[in-house]
């Protein structure tokens, strides 16, 4: 009997405490997505889903306001790199400035193709 | 024999050479990285994007709300400043914001970045009140939605709020030089 009651008494208190530190409302799926794909500007190397600076905080805030009020998920992206620039974007989009980016590898893996092709060729020919 | 050994030794050489550019090469780009400024902002371009967006705030002092639009209207330029009491550069750049609230055309406008009222009271009356207005983003939202980092950071505005200099961290006596200088044309 004593020891079912220090057992009830235990689970009640985990749940105390579980209250306590629980957030008001969990973040939604989508929040989570955006704020992965989210730079923390402050902080290096994480993402706004990874950190617990101010700035990331207020940012999930930002975020969840931003989808109450309808925003969808690229409008959101679009407002943060009109406030913040590219660099707030894990994904850099297509640009003029980063053009270059996408498009040498390709112009590598292009490179490497043809001089393999070439050599194949040559030895075939000999 | 010998003289495939002496190849390979002369090959070994530039292998070994090529190796230790490549590092040199590492380093002087680690080094780069790590001297550089962490903090990337969009540069204020002349025309796009560089105008501070309107918003509601309620007030330090007093339970109403206020809009930026109206306070920027009383002067000619405002600098508007994003602060906390648990700040400590704030502490260190709040007497130069007292300097520059001499300026005529000039009026400081305070944004308390979450932060408790009890503090920030207490802040202003320990070490002065720089600012004609205060106001309060008690949950961070409303300085994201300026573009902001965190705090100090400081934006001097003109009457339309156009966006004339941004300054991110405290601010010191070269900012206070270029603040004069675009006040005074």
């Amino acid at each position: 009997m004593a020891k079912k009651k220090i057992l009830i008494l235990i689970l009640l208190l985990i749940n105390i405490f579980g209250n306590c530190y629980s957030e008001n409302k969990p973040y939604s799926k989508l929040e989570n997505d955006i704020s992965k794909n989210l730079r923390c500007l402050i902080c290096q190397g994480q993402s706004i889903y990874d950190s617990n600076s101010e700035f990331a905080l207020s940012m999930r805030v930002y975020i969840r306001d931003q989808i109450d009020s309808g925003y969808s998920e690229s409008q959101i992206y679009n407002m943060l790199v009109k406030k913040y620039g590219q660099w707030i974007v894990y994904d850099p989009g297509y640009s003029k400035k980063t053009f270059l980016l996408w498009f040498i590898p390709l112009l590598f893996f292009l490179l490497g193709g043809a001089i393999i092709y070439l050599r194949i060729y040559k030895s075939r020919k000999l | 024999m010998e003289e495939l050994l002496q190849f390979s030794a002369k090959k070994k050489i530039t292998f070994s050479f090529l190796i230790f550019a490549f590092l040199i090469f590492c380093f002087l780009i680690l080094n780069k990285a790590l001297n550089e400024d962490k903090i990337y902002s969009p540069k204020l371009e002349k025309n796009k994007n560089s105008y501070l967006p309107d918003f509601n705030l309620p007030q330090l002092f007093s339970p109403d709300q206020v809009l930026l639009s109206e306070i920027v209207k009383q002067k000619d330029f405002s600098l508007v400043n994003i602060w906390a009491s648990w700040c400590i550069p704030c502490r260190e750049e709040n007497d130069l914001l007292k300097s520059l609230s001499n300026i005529n055309s000039l009026q400081n406008i305070g944004i308390n970045y979450k932060d408790k009222k009890k503090n920030s009271i207490k802040f202003l009356q320990d070490y002065g009140n720089p600012f004609n207005h205060n106001l309060v983003d008690y949950n961070g939202t409303e300085s994201i939605n300026l573009g902001a980092y965190g705090v100090p950071e400081t934006f001097l505005i003109n009457k339309n709020r156009k966006i004339l200099l941004k300054i991110i961290g405290p601010i010191n006596n070269n900012h206070i030089k270029q603040i004069t200088k675009i006040i005074n044309g």
